[in-house]
């Protein structure tokens, strides 16, 4: 990403744990200190705890123990209109019986706002989205793009610091919402405000974000800026959540450093980057990205290590075409290539062999 | 609309064939509609049957009325050329030759009875002279007065004069308090015998009171429906809906055996020391337990538009709110009462024409002031027989309803309105 924003610690979660009935745990011992300006991505399958964070936040959960800090104080008794925090919700969430006008003029009404300042503010808000002539308009007359900008528009018109963002570009398809990040990207740089934004899209949080924090089972699974999190997973459940993988079972042979060998279950030798094994004998899982697979002999990177594999089936899909190998045993193999001029489309049958360089190769925990 | 396939088309759409676009389209789409008539037609039938002629004789019936016009035949030839002439021989010599016909084909009750309507105590005038009518000989004015000299009274005659034509307003005039002066006019009844205007506005401000009361305690019931998770909601539902399943007599008489002076809650109220046993509270056959037993039997048709409605209120809605800034009395009073609009709406005009019409709560817990118009329709349908006065009530409480829902819908909108 372009700029890492000094971390200062603007919304920090401070040992939080939450519980709905006592008896489990929905987020457990989170800690997390997001800095001002920020873009943090809350990335996660569903019932990982992300959106109860955020509901922490915003204040309609409330924190079953731990603190939770916006700018050095503590918000946790802190009712949600008291704290100034912009919110856009999945379902937009505008007020169906108010026009355009009304529902940005809403948060500046609750504020005791004069008419006048009132109007400048909701017109400078609807320019930002480029939506000003839709003022009168009521939400049902809008489409789901046009919505999702009035939503944005609404949440930033009253000039908060810290705004929330739950799944806002789930319900668009998937153009707009290729352009709704883009323009949201575009108007977090501009205002120089905190986004904490919640998806389950990792294509998204890829894009969008300065850092994302991978949740699963109410924990951080890794939090770090998108490429780190892409090419360097922490664990298993990182590398398999965020992109493709293809995954090879095996023990750990030997270890020296930054460099593995890893014996395959079915008994083939390979040479891997250990992240989070540490001794031999260890079990472990092998990720490697389908894009970094090589198979054409003069394209492999040196020192690349070299398996047996049999093609199984080929998909052609306009930018890239995806290839199902049987490697090591295992059927779901897949390697990606991209449509090139004079590229080699490989048919199903077809015995070849592939390689890829150790360092792309990371033995996991499995 | 030049097209190059449709070679013979002007400024009509056209199918390939020629056929214009419309025909053809209601040619195909004929059959489909003819079924779904012939799916409504036995509803239609029996609604037909059942309802609108009913309602439509009903309403004839308060217009008309020819129990006199069709057996004083010769006074209404009499009527008809001297207007509001005083009665002269002539007059008299008519009563007397249709007096005499009455007592021949037994319909001087009849017609005596229509003359009652106007001034009571008139029937037996009618029905004594028409006994003795085969023996009157003229002069007929000083035999008929001889019979009675009733038969001078000038108002006497005013009410024949207007019921000798069957289509008359008479009724409805009585329905609001009026009756025909000596002179012919309608004047306002006595103070001692106004009763329907009266009634009516009690009526009507009853039905306020309750369907304002039925507002009050279903809205937070219906606001918990919606909100509880669905296991929570469906119990809360069937206690919403018991008193459905329950017969509406059964409901009544309950509410009789506790809210009656040695009833329950006085019993209780006694016990506490709340009240003492000489102050016992009166909760029945007054308003009181006429607004007590009517709310509880129409808080269900407020609970359920208003819970339909507030179902497809997403939370989202109160938690944006919140989170730009408003307070919970805010979002309240400024984003959700607003969205149950159309609940309020459809809630309070059903209940609202449900307690204008109501019967037989407030006939059993009413007493005397409890009571409300239908209980004085159903007097002059069951008691009195006067059928046209009571389907004159029943016209205008029909005419007041509609005025109603009229303003409704120019105030809210009947769009608006969701029942399920």
């Amino acid at each position: 990403m372009v700029k890492q924003p000094q971390n200062d610690g603007f919304v920090v979660f401070d040992h939080v744990q939450k519980s709905y009935d006592g008896e489990t745990l929905v987020v457990k011992d989170l800690n997390l200190s997001i800095g001002k300006g920020e873009f943090l991505t809350m990335l996660g399958p569903s019932g990982s705890g992300k959106t109860t964070c955020l509901m922490m936040l915003a204040g309609f959960e409330t924190a079953t123990s731990g603190d939770i800090r916006l700018d050095g104080r503590p918000i946790n008794t802190v009712p949600p209109h008291k704290r100034g925090i912009g919110m856009v919700f999945q379902n937009y969430a505008l007020f169906p019986h108010m026009t355009v006008g009304e529902n940005l003029s809403f948060p500046l009404e609750v504020r005791g706002m004069g008419k006048d300042e009132r109007e400048t503010k909701v017109k400078r808000a609807l320019d930002m989205v480029q939506m000003y002539d839709f003022i009168n308009r009521r939400p049902a007359q809008l489409s789901g793009g046009q919505q999702q900008r009035i939503a944005l528009a609404r949440a930033l018109v009253f000039d908060p610091s810290l705004v929330l963002m739950d799944e806002p570009l789930g319900a668009l398809d998937k153009q707009l919402r290729e352009h709704m990040q883009f323009e949201i990207k575009h108007l977090h740089e501009s205002l120089g405000i905190t986004v904490v934004y919640v998806t389950h899209d990792q294509g998204e949080a890829l894009t969008m974000s300065d850092r994302v924090a991978v949740f699963n089972d109410g924990r951080i699974q890794q939090l770090a800026p998108p490429n780190e999190l892409y090419e360097r997973p922490d664990n298993a459940f990182v590398a398999q959540f965020i992109g493709e993988n293809n995954k090879l079972e095996g023990v750990v042979e030997s270890i020296s450093g930054n460099q593995a060998e890893v014996r395959l279950t079915t008994g083939e030798l390979i040479a891997a980057t250990p992240v989070n094994v540490t001794k031999k004998g260890e079990k472990t899982l092998v990720s490697i990205r389908p894009e970094r697979v090589e198979f054409k002999p003069e394209m492999m990177p040196s020192g690349a290590h070299m398996i047996e594999a049999e093609v199984l089936e080929f998909i052609y899909m306009g930018d890239l075409f995806r290839t199902r190998l049987r490697v090591a045993g295992h059927d779901d193999f897949v390697i990606k290539s991209r449509n090139t001029q004079g590229q080699t489309m490989l048919r199903p049958g077809e015995k070849i062999k592939i390689g890829w360089s150790p360092a792309d190769a990371r033995a996991l925990q499995p | 609309m030049a097209s190059p396939d449709i070679p013979n088309q002007n400024d009509v759409l056209r199918t390939v064939d020629g056929i214009p676009l419309k025909t053809a389209l209601a040619t195909a789409s004929r059959r489909a509609r003819i079924r779904a008539f012939l799916l409504v037609v036995p509803l239609l039938v029996f609604i037909l049957l059942t309802f609108a002629v009913p309602i439509g004789q009903m309403l004839s019936r308060s217009f008309t009325d020819d129990k006199f016009s069709a057996n004083m035949v010769e006074l209404g030839k009499w009527f008809d050329a001297n207007g509001k002439a005083a009665p002269d021989e002539a007059a008299y010599a008519a009563l007397a030759a249709d007096l005499k016909t009455s007592a021949e084909d037994r319909s001087a009750g009849n017609v005596g009875t229509r003359i009652n309507y106007e001034l009571p105590g008139t029937r037996s005038l009618f029905t004594s002279a028409a006994r003795k009518a085969r023996n009157l000989e003229p002069p007929f004015k000083e035999a008929i007065l001889a019979l009675d000299p009733q038969w001078a009274r000038a108002d006497l005659w005013a009410a024949m004069r207007s019921a000798s034509a069957p289509a008359t307003l008479n009724f409805y005039q009585a329905a609001l308090d009026r009756q025909i002066g000596a002179d012919g006019e309608f004047e306002a009844a006595p103070e001692n015998t106004q009763i329907y205007v009266k009634l009516f506005i009690r009526t009507f401000v009853m039905s306020i009171v309750i369907t304002g009361l039925c507002l009050l305690l279903g809205f937070p019931i219906a606001h918990l429906l919606a909100i509880l998770p669905l296991r929570h909601a469906s119990l809360l539902m069937i206690l919403v809906l018991l008193p459905f399943w329950t017969s509406l007599l059964v409901r009544t008489t309950s509410w009789m055996v506790l809210l009656q002076t040695q009833g329950v809650i006085n019993d209780l109220l006694v016990w506490l020391h709340i009240v003492s046993d000489g102050g016992r509270l009166e909760m029945m056959y007054n308003q009181t337990g006429t607004i007590i037993a009517m709310t509880h039997i129409l808080l269900p048709f407020m609970i359920l538009p208003l819970y339909s409605v507030m179902k497809t209120i997403p939370p989202s809605y109160a938690r944006a709110a919140r989170s730009l800034g408003a307070t919970s009395w805010t979002t309240f009073r400024r984003i959700y009462l607003p969205q149950t609009i159309s609940g309020i709406g459809a809630g309070g005009i059903l209940c609202f024409i449900l307690a204008v019409g109501y019967y037989i709560t407030p006939a059993l817990v009413g007493g005397a002031d409890g009571t409300l118009i239908s209980n004085q329709i159903a007097f002059h349908m069951q008691k009195s027989l006067n059928w046209s006065l009571a389907a004159a009530l029943a016209g205008m409480l029909l005419v007041a309803v509609l005025i109603l829902y009229w303003a409704y819908d120019r105030i809210i909108g009947i769009d608006n309105m969701k029942l399920g």
